[in-house]
Parts: structure tokens; sequence; C-alpha cells
């Protein structure tokens, strides 16, 4: 027992909890906690190292969501956000939406009005709990000082057993005040939530069996696979079983993708060869998807003739969107493979099935839809092949959200395993900028980019001042084309070309924005300019936005429609 | 909805701590789910509710229903319950304001007949109370219509499992 402040014991849980940087921005109803971690030397702008404790300061709320969630995903480790009532804790909901489509593991703590004033619309209240319920696991509101290590902890055991997914802690100002007796919990029980059990064995079986008699099988891997970190396994159970593997965008960068055995992604914009390979498959091993509209196309027509066998760490998910998988497992999509490769064993060994293979090699070739700008522009496409072959393996890139991500889809090979982070649930414009400053402060030596679309890149740019003043330098790849480019290409199929609300204009000027806040700003309109602002920046000490004008007429192609089975792309 | 649409049960087992109906209803909420009854009460243990939808769904839309109340960290179990293999109860109070003084005796026998009983009366007003299931408190309130009905409160159903299989009726 020891007897400490309620914002004392946050931060003390916190460091408990391994807490090594915490993203946030302070308010009137969180003060209590920035002040107890004032206390901390290494509290500003100093690098991680095993003993720190940092805070990077946000400029807006859903950014420090993005950071925390960035950081999450970079790092394989809780990401914490905070954020002080009212409209700062309003601000995050868009993050933690967005950890929460993802299954990104994020904690944030928000401060409340006193819980004595709680109901009576004091100011900067609102009900946080009641908002954040629909985006994350589980919001507590702990309402006494000696609740709070118990409520820290439990976020944490919540946030990354069986599916991550984010959880809020809303602590009201008095408690954060008011001192007590504290003691910290080691562990915490919910009766009806517990760690997944190991996989059923007799379903494993039967897997097994499945894929044993399997003449053209497919795995196909989703997001669950990357949460679980079980890269390893899924490499050796394709391998294994002489399997392509295809992948949905969220778990674009499961398997890496200039393996033989890699088909790249599938879906809308997938692959067009790809989503056609799928129907002609004979089982599809589904693990960690939860098999949505993106990646299936309308569900009825996808794979009628295939077995579909489905993995998951979420119960809920199986029948949700796809209802009719011969076998399904609920499991960890590590411990679920590791069973499989243990259950197959020798049984596979000198498997045939090179026609198979053969078959789907002819798919492995990347798509290439090549755009003529006329010369005056650069292609998006070709951008993005180029900062691919430019960038190391491990370097990082995150996204923003429109056309210069299914570009990335399409034409940014990833390779090594948490390398590539995307807001592909929610599609959060915006997410891109933040969450790679969040992997930047997770992986210091690695290089990190952010590929981005003009929109996009504005709905978050004030980022760059957190880059700057706290010394994250990363590099910001701007694809501008002074539209909204997806909405506008949705415009141009299925709307006459009708352009509503998606032009954006000539302001701002990107590379003055850059340097407004001491950022280094250039524009390009060449490969070989872009490969040395690309060598500038890499060696920069600070953060670099690279404007590339592209053409507003340039499409993402293939696509599927909206509505349309797997088969029935439209290449231009 | 597919041929295997009816009325289907789901009991859970619930924590009862702050916000746990709120937890639920808007789970309900956000998937969309349709549910035609929910009743809650302390169930035998102290601090736990039990809770029991209805709703009418086929099978594969049930299902899913259950899966996602029973990830919810505060629900301890959920059981599904088949109409048949299951004793399900509502209560309902009835008020009638049947007018004319003639009216009391026919509406005493009506109640008889249902075996509800009086449980409130005034100089105009007359409160009955009658628990069954869903159909018969259906064809209670249906018939009292003509019998000078004003109010109506329901409790939605409740229902706990059979120890033994009953025996279906020809």
């Amino acid at each position: 027992m020891t007897k400490m402040s309620g914002a004392q014991a946050v931060v003390e849980a916190l460091q408990r909890e391994g807490v090594k940087v915490v993203f946030g921005h302070p308010g009137g109803a969180n003060m209590p906690i920035y002040d107890a971690m004032y206390e901390f030397e290494s509290f500003r702008y100093t690098p991680l190292n095993e003993t720190s404790f940092r805070h990077v300061l946000a400029r807006h709320e859903q950014s420090a969501a993005h950071m925390a969630d960035g950081y999450a995903r970079a790092s394989g480790r809780v990401g914490v956000c905070m954020a002080t009532s009212g409209p700062g804790a309003t601000n995050l909901m868009t993050g933690l939406a967005t950890a929460y489509m993802d299954s990104s593991p994020i904690v944030a703590v928000t401060g409340q009005v006193p819980s004595y004033v709680i109901g009576s619309d004091a100011f900067q209240e609102t009900d946080v709990v009641g908002m954040a319920t629909s985006v994350t696991k589980y919001a507590f509101q702990p309402l006494r000082v000696r609740d709070v290590p118990y409520s820290i902890r439990a976020a944490f055991y919540l946030a990354t057993t069986r599916r991550p997914q984010p959880v809020l802690v809303d602590i009201p100002k008095d408690v954060q005040q008011s001192e007590e007796d504290v003691q910290f919990p080691e562990s915490v029980d919910f009766p009806n939530y517990r760690p997944l059990p190991d996989p059923d064995p007799m379903v494993v079986k039967t897997i097994s069996r499945a894929l044993l008699e399997a003449q053209r099988p497919v795995i196909l891997a989703g997001g669950g696979v990357k949460m679980a970190n079980a890269y390893v396994e899924l490499q050796a159970l394709a391998e294994l079983l002489v399997a392509p593997v295809v992948t949905s965008f969220m778990g674009k960068g499961a398997f890496p993708e200039n393996h033989p055995l890699s088909l790249g992604c599938m879906g809308m914009h997938g692959s067009e060869r790809t989503n056609k390979l799928i129907p002609e498959s004979d089982v599809l091993l589904v693990i960690g998807s939860r098999l949505s509209d993106r990646t299936t196309g309308k569900i009825e027509k996808f794979a009628p003739n295939t077995k579909i066998i489905h993995i998951d760490a979420d119960k809920a998910e199986i029948g949700k969107n796809y209802k009719l998988a011969v076998v399904s497992l609920v499991a960890d999509a590590k411990k679920a493979i590791q069973s499989l490769l243990l259950e197959l064993g020798v049984g596979l060994m000198g498997q045939q099935r090179d026609i198979w293979v053969k078959r789907a090699h002819e798919v492995t070739v990347m798509a290439k839809t090549e755009f003529d700008g006329n010369g005056s522009y650069l292609s998006g496409a070709e951008t993005i092949r180029m900062l691919r072959r430019f960038l190391p393996p491990k370097a990082i890139v995150t996204t923003e959200v429109g056309q210069h991500q299914m570009w990335c889809e399409q034409h940014f090979q990833v390779i090594e395993p948490r390398t590539f982070f995307s807001s592909g649930g929610l599609g959060t414009m915006g997410f891109g900028f933040p969450a790679a400053l969040g992997a930047k402060v997770a992986k210091p030596d690695v290089p990190v980019v952010d590929i981005a679309g003009d929109g996009s890149f504005l709905m978050t740019e004030n980022s760059l001042a957190t880059s700057i003043e706290e010394q994250i330098p990363v590099t910001v790849v701007v694809l501008n084309n002074r539209m909204l480019g997806m909405v506008a290409q949705w415009q141009r199929f299925f709307y006459n070309r009708r352009y509503s609300g998606v032009q954006l204009g000539k302001s701002p000027d990107f590379v003055k924005l850059a340097e407004s806040y001491g950022a280094e700003g250039t524009r390009v309109s060449t490969i070989p300019e872009l490969e040395s602002a690309m060598n500038r920046a890499m060696h920069s000490p600070v953060t670099t936005v690279i404007d590339v004008p592209i053409s507003p007429e340039e499409n993402v192609l293939p696509m599927l429609p909206p509505g349309a089975g797997i088969k029935e792309m439209v290449v231009g | 909805m597919n041929e295997d649409a009816r009325l289907r049960i789901i009991s859970a087992l619930v924590e009862n701590r702050p916000s746990v109906l709120y937890r639920i209803t808007n789970l309900i909420r956000r998937k969309s789910f349709n549910i035609e009854s929910i009743a809650a009460g302390p169930a035998e243990t102290l601090g736990l509710t039990r809770i029991t939808f209805t709703m009418f769904s086929d099978y594969n839309r049930f299902d899913q229903v259950m899966k996602n109340i029973d990830n919810l960290i505060d629900v301890r179990s959920v059981e599904p319950l088949e109409e048949r293999d299951a004793t399900i109860r509502e209560l309902a109070l009835v008020k009638f304001s049947p007018g004319a003084p003639a009216t009391r005796p026919e509406i005493m026998s009506f109640v008889e007949t249902f075996r509800a009983n009086i449980v409130d009366m005034s100089s105009d007003t007359l409160t009955v109370e009658i628990s069954g299931d869903s159909d018969k408190i259906n064809a209670f309130i249906d018939l009292s219509k003509n019998f000078g009905l004003k109010k109506v409160a329901r409790t939605g159903a409740v229902a706990l499992a059979r120890e033994m299989p009953a025996k279906r009726s020809q």
C-alpha cells in the first residue's frame, strides 16, 4: 500500500506496464496527470531508452491517437494516448475508431470533469464512456483513487489479449487529485474473458485433412496474422503446403510479397489475376480476415465452388460476412498455424503441385497499369514503384487514404514484417502522417515514409510541428493531384464526371508549408529528381515533405466496382 | 430473412456493473439487431443480473447476436433457449376504464377466464395483473379492447430452461 494521488497512480501504473512514451495533449481536466508526468527528467524531447518516460505533444488529439496506433503497429506494444475531457476526448474518437476497425492495441487515458459535477453539463463535459463504448473493447471510469491502478492494468490486459483493440480509461479530475492508499494488481481477471485457449485439436485435424486433400489450395491472410506476429509460421505453412498466399489489404505484408508463392493483395484494388484465381482454388484457408466487402466483392459471388476454412481470433467474425465456411476455428493465428504445422508434419513431404503453382506463378506478375500523363506529370503508380526500389526492405511506410493508398496496395511490395501501416478498416484520411511519427518513435533507426495524398495530408499536416519540435524526422511524399482523387475517380466512373466537391485548388504550397514549420520542403517532377530528393530526405535531421504533382486524371486500376463479384474487375 | 425465422430467446448472465445495460443496448443498436424484448433483474448470485432477450430472427442473425453479446466483457455467459424447451413468462399490468358500471362484472369474469388478478380498483378504473407466455398476454390485451382498455405495461419475457424436455402437445 502506498499513498498517492490518482494522477500519480496513473503514471506509476503506466510505468509498471513498461510504457516509455505517451502521445497526448493537455487540458483542464487532465492537468493533474500532466503535473505527475512532469516529475520525469526524460519527460521532454529525449530519445527513448530503457528507463525513459517520454511525452510527445500532438497538435490535435486525433493525431495523438494515430501516433499511438502507429507506435503500436510498429512495435507490437500498446500505444498510449492522452486527452482532456470534452473536445479533447471527442477529438480522440476518430483515432480510437481507426484502431478499433484495424484491431490495434491502444490505451487512451482521458481526463473527465470532477465526479461530483458529471451529468450537469459542466464546462468541457461530454459522456466519453458513452461515446467510446462503440469504438473500444471497453471503457473504464474509475471513481475512486484505489480503482485507478486496476483500471489501467485491466485496460492493458484487455487491449492486448484475444483480438487486440483500443481501451479507454476516463478519470474524473477529483479522482486524479485526491490521495489514497493504492495497490497495483499484478493481474486482473474477467470470468467470461480469458486469453484464447489453444486451438481445438479435433478441428485442427479436420483442417489438416482438408489441406492434405486439396489439389489447388490458396491461403488468404488478413490483418490477424500480423497482429498475432505469425509471419514466420505463415511462411512455413505456405512452403510446407506449397500453397500460394494472397492477402487482404489489412493483411498486406503478412507474407513477403517478393516470395515466389506470394500473389499480392486481392479485393477491390487487388490484382485482377489474383482475384480471378481465387475461385479456381479448391480449398481457401482464411486466417485472420473478416472477409470484408472490400476483400471479397459481392459475397454471394465469392468463390462459390471453393471449400473455405475460416480461422479467426474473434468468434463473432465466423459467419458474419461469409456464412458458408466448411470448417472454422476460433484461435490465435500464430497458435493455429503452429498446430497445423505440427499436425501436417511430414504428411506433406514431396507434395506435387507443379501445375497449380505454375498457374499461380502466372499471376504473380505485378499489375502494371501505365498511365500516360502526356509527359507533363509523373504517374502516381510509377512514383510508388520508384519508392519501393529506393527504400530498403526494413523501411516503414504508412499511407493516408485514397488513390495513393490503393496504388501502394498494387505497386508497393511489402517484404519485412511490421513495415506497412494503413487505415484499412475505417479509411481515415489523416492517419498516415501521425502514424508515421508514432512508428518513428518506436523504431528511431529505421527510415519512415508517409505516402500521402494532398487531401489526406491536409487533415493532420499540423503534426509537422510535433515532428520538428520533438525531433521525430520522417519523410512525407505527397502525391498531389489537387483533387480528392478517389472520390473524383468514382465521380468519373459512376457519376458522369460530375466533380462535386473534390477540387482542392492550388493551395497550399506544400514546400512553403513545410518550410514554415522548419521542415524541408521540395518539389519534384521527374524520377531522378525524386530519387535525389529521397536521398537528401534520408539524411536530413528534420522531416522532409516532397511534393509530387501528378495528373488529376490518373485512375487506380484495375478496380472491382461496388456490388460486383470477385471476377468482374474493371481494368480500364 | 430466411425461412427458419422464428421467435428466439437468449438468456444472459451479466455483471451488475455501471453501464452494463447501456453496453448491451449499445451493441444491439450498433449491430442493428432487432430485439423484441429485454427483461433484466438480479440473478441468484449477488452482483449478477440475468437478462432475457427475445428476437424474431433466422438462425444466422441469432447466432451473430449470441456471439456478440458473449463477446462483451461484462457478460458472464449466454445461453440460447428454444421456445419449446424453456419456461417463458411475461407479466403485464392492464388498466381498464370501464365507463358504464355494468361492464365491471363482465371484466371480472373475463379476468377470471384468463386467470388474471385484479390488483387495484378505483371508482373509474380497474388494474389487472396477468402473467403467462406472450401469446396469452397478447390475446388478453386484444380482448381487453372490448372492455375499456386504457393502459398497458409489459415486462417483456423472462425465461429459464426446462430441466426435462417438455412433452409436446400434438
